[in-house]
């Protein structure tokens, strides 16, 4: 990834990762960070913060992620992870029909009180226990074939419309196996528009803090980012 | 169960005062052995000329203790220490009393007349050839080296503590089998509602031992309607332990033959946990507003921390158990730089800033007016270190957390980074550690907006430890881990000790390596720790030194104002070389107190 960037233009992109509990947020930002995946992996505390880049042919966008815990006692904390955030990664457990509910709760609160831009996927997790996840590449997303030793409850159809209703992207994913992964990160960032990330470049890293007190500390942040590239190439 | 015996005295100081009494035996051993007074006479109590003494059994076996199906419980050979077995003497048997007070008393007779307390002949000379070999020996024999029959079945049992209990959807264990196994587990932790509601339990899940949970909720309640709460019980081998917080009721249920105080401990700990998540208010209001409200939703996410709390307690933590926290030996000088270096990049918004190797700590820095508590520092490293939620992200954490002990009111944030977890355009991306040697740098804050603040605080902090190689200096010592004890006092026979600064609340041992490396020499070991700590700190004890004498193991407490001394030899250690060693360690304590210890740490 090091060699490409030098000549293209590189922007941060901030994006929050909401859904209920143990529908595999941290599981899908493992596997686009790191391409690892850990099998009963114990529940975020909090919320972590990872970055990643991701190379489009024109430019380079450097993902800051949020990953938050999911469960209820952390929900009071989530606007200070999706303030300014341009893209938000709604996750969705396709085996557990109460995982969807509480996602388009995160999409309607988004909408409600996120920055109006911001970039929404819908993503709909595990897709290695329906039986048509991890053997068919690609093509099988259509296909509903409700086998035996399949765990699927929420069918792309319904879901889909849904997304298409709001105005979503929508992905199914198999963090497990790495369906889909990289595609919804590309997608998005594809999808957020060039002129929200000119007016996001010095401001990207501090964008949590108060924007408008800040001068001083975005003064701070531009050299140590331009400083971290150059050692990157 | 004749092997064991207790012979204690001052060694520090030989003043003309009654003897300290011996401690009292914890309820669990009286009841848990109920036939022990049986074996008084098994036991020989020798004073050799060099002014140490050794207790022997006879090889008489076929004494009504060693058909007791009670005594020859799994776990009996951890808990047979010398103290519990003279102090239940001393109070069911006369003879044992006698004996006992005989050699407690500091003496002023010559050896000679001790010699033969119980035999009354000359059998035993002072060249008695069985003693010359036992001594020839001492060196040589290692503590828990014995296997006895109990043992073993302790072992194989105390092995497989940390197996899960397969679930309910598994078809091919019916009920009546995972039962089996939750009860073949040595310890168990249970918390529920004053209400009846479940909340956690370390094995099995809670449809299964439902019925077992409402039976202990209905003796507790029992008692509290009387007005007059439980605290504990014993069953059979099994010691209950029952602290009420608040709206919850804790549980522990343990045949480790841990003492109640322990036990209690360990729950409180489970309770601050809980507070950690919840904050006192918060689960007051839970409660108050809905009695009956099933705690888990609140607490969804947290059994991983439970659990690993509970089962670092069933492992043995020396750092729970002196309720102290070890620190990374470094040099002084070092130590100092890196305070600075901490001190010099602080973040306005920052409250206390923590650095940690393996657990260890390597530098605090904090507000003049506030110190760590080292329960939530128990916490927090349980947190990170204990349990995988943490470590397994990759990436910085930015985690809400409460520290009861410095407000249960409400929560900080903490701010986590391990260094070796880095993504590699930071820079500081490494090949894979082991969990001893992770470095993290934790920042906590009052300000939950001040997470890039302290983000760039760590950049900084690690900036200059790079610069300066302190980096490289901590890691090196991480991974040099505990020194030896014979690195520490050369020659000495001890294997093993605990040294606790008191002033400032932090302990220091040896490498566990080779003796006390494997799950269960390491359990046997804190067990003997432990009953030396439940002695020496037993209400009215008003003890000094415990010297204790056992058929696996010698062990010696020593505790003043200033430091508590635990150390562990083989069995056929005498006295006088177990005080040689014990003053040695202290003088090399001493020495490299600044080393050892944190003392103060850097205050702004």
């Amino acid at each position: 990834m090091a060699d490409a960037n030098a000549p293209k233009p590189s922007s941060s992109v901030k994006l929050v990762l909401l859904g209920e509990a143990a529908v595999g947020k941290s599981s899908l930002v493992l596997r686009f960070v790191n391409n690892d995946f850990q099998e009963n992996k114990e529940p975020t505390i909090g919320a972590a913060f990872l970055t990643q880049k991701c190379n489009l042919p024109t430019r380079t966008i450097k993902f800051e992620i949020w990953d938050t815990a999911g469960q209820e006692r952390f929900a009071s904390l989530a606007p200070m992870y999706y303030r300014n955030a341009q893209a938000a990664l709604v996750v969705y457990d396709l085996t557990k029909p109460t995982s969807l509910i509480k996602a388009k709760h995160w999409v309607a609160e988004l909408q409600r009180q996120a920055s109006p831009g911001i970039v929404i996927a819908l993503v709909g997790n595990k897709l290695d226990l329906t039986g048509e996840g991890g053997a068919g590449q690609d093509g099988s997303e259509g296909a509903e074939g409700e086998e035996a030793g399949d765990a699927r409850k929420i069918t792309t159809e319904e879901a889909q419309s849904y997304a298409e209703e709001e105005g979503l992207l929508f992905f199914e994913t198999s963090a497990k196996t790495g369906h889909n992964v990289t595609e919804v990160f590309t997608a998005i960032a594809n999808a957020i528009p060039e002129t929200s990330l000119k007016s996001t470049r010095g401001a990207g890293a501090s964008s949590m803090a108060n924007r408008g007190g800040d001068e001083q500390r975005v003064n701070l942040n531009g050299p140590r980012e331009a400083a971290k590239e150059g050692c990157a190439c | 169960m004749g092997k064991e015996d207790v012979a204690s005295s001052g060694i520090a100081d030989g003043e003309e005062r009654p003897p300290p009494l011996p401690p009292r035996p914890s309820p669990a051993a009286i009841v848990g052995k109920p036939t022990t007074a049986l074996s008084s006479m098994n036991i020989q109590t020798l004073s050799f000329p060099d002014g140490s003494r050794g207790t022997f059994s006879t090889t008489n076996d076929n004494g009504p203790a060693s058909s007791d199906p009670v005594s020859s419980s799994a776990d009996q050979g951890i808990a047979d220490l010398g103290f519990s077995a003279a102090t239940r003497g001393s109070r069911i048997n006369d003879i044992d009393e006698s004996m006992s007070i005989m050699s407690f008393a500091p003496t002023l007779r010559p050896p000679g007349d001790l010699e033969s307390l119980l035999i009354g002949d000359g059998d035993m000379s002072k060249k008695s050839p069985a003693w010359v070999l036992l001594r020839s020996q001492s060196a040589i024999v290692q503590p828990f080296e014995s296997t006895s029959p109990e043992q073993a079945t302790f072992s194989a049992s105390f092995a497989r503590e940390f197996q899960d209990i397969p679930d309910e959807s598994e078809q091919s264990w019916p009920d009546e089998d995972r039962i089996r196994l939750w009860k073949s587990k040595l310890k168990h932790y249970m918390i529920l509602s004053s209400a009846g509601k479940p909340i956690y339990s370390r094995h099995g899940d809670l449809a299964l031992i439902n019925s077992s949970m409402g039976v202990v909720q209905t003796i507790i309640s029992f008692y509290e309607g009387a007005k007059n709460p439980l605290q504990g019980f014993t069953a059979g081998d099994a010691r209950f332990v029952i602290a009420t917080r608040g709206p919850l009721y804790f549980v522990a249920i343990s045949k480790l033959r841990e003492s109640d105080s322990e036990l209690r401990a360990q729950l409180d700990a489970l309770y601050m946990q809980i507070l950690s998540t919840l904050t006192l208010p918060a689960l007051t209001n839970i409660f108050a507003n809905r009695p009956s409200t099933d705690l888990r939703k609140p607490l969804q996410g947290t059994e991983s921390l439970l659990s690993s709390l509970a089962d670092s307690f069933t492992r043995g933590s020396p750092s729970a158990l002196l309720g102290a926290l070890e620190c990374l030996r470094l040099r002084k000088s070092h130590r100092l730089a890196i305070n600075n270096a901490f001190l010099k990049t602080r973040a306005d918004k920052l409250l206390y800033g923590l650095i940690v190797a393996g657990g260890k700590l390597v530098s605090v820095i904090r507000p003049r007016r506030h110190s760590l508590h080292p329960s939530d520092l128990q916490l927090i490293f349980n947190m990170l270190f204990e349990s995988g939620g943490i470590k397994s992200g990759g990436g910085e954490n930015w985690i809400p957390l409460c520290l009861p002990a410095f407000n249960n009111r409400g929560y900080l944030y903490m701010y986590v980074s391990f260094l070796d977890g880095q993504p590699p355009e930071q820079g500081l991306a490494e090949e894979s550690v082991s969990v001893d040697e992770q470095i993290a740098i934790i920042l906590i804050s009052p300000d939950k907006e001040s997470f890039f603040a302290l983000q760039q605080m760590r950049d900084d902090v690690v900036a200059e430890l790079k610069k300066r190689g302190h980096l490289d200096i901590i890691k090196a010592a991480a991974q040099k881990g505990r020194p030896t004890v014979h690195e520490i006092a050369p020659g000495t026979h001890i294997n093993h000790f605990l040294f606790k600064s008191r002033a400032n609340v932090q302990f220091c041992m040896p490498s566990l390596q080779p003796s006390f490396s494997s799950l269960i020499t390491h359990r046997r070991l804190v067990t003997l720790y432990s009953h030396l700590h439940a002695a020496v700190h037993a209400k009215h004890s008003h003890l000094k030194v415990l010297h204790c004498v056992n058929v696996d193991s010698t062990s010696l407490a020593w505790v003043t104002p200033i430091f508590e001394l635990y150390c562990v030899a083989g069995p056929n250690t005498s006295r006088s070389v177990m005080t040689q060693g014990a003053n040695k360690i202290i003088q090399w304590a001493k020495r490299e107190e600044e080393r050892l210890f944190i003392i103060g740490g850097g205050v702004f």
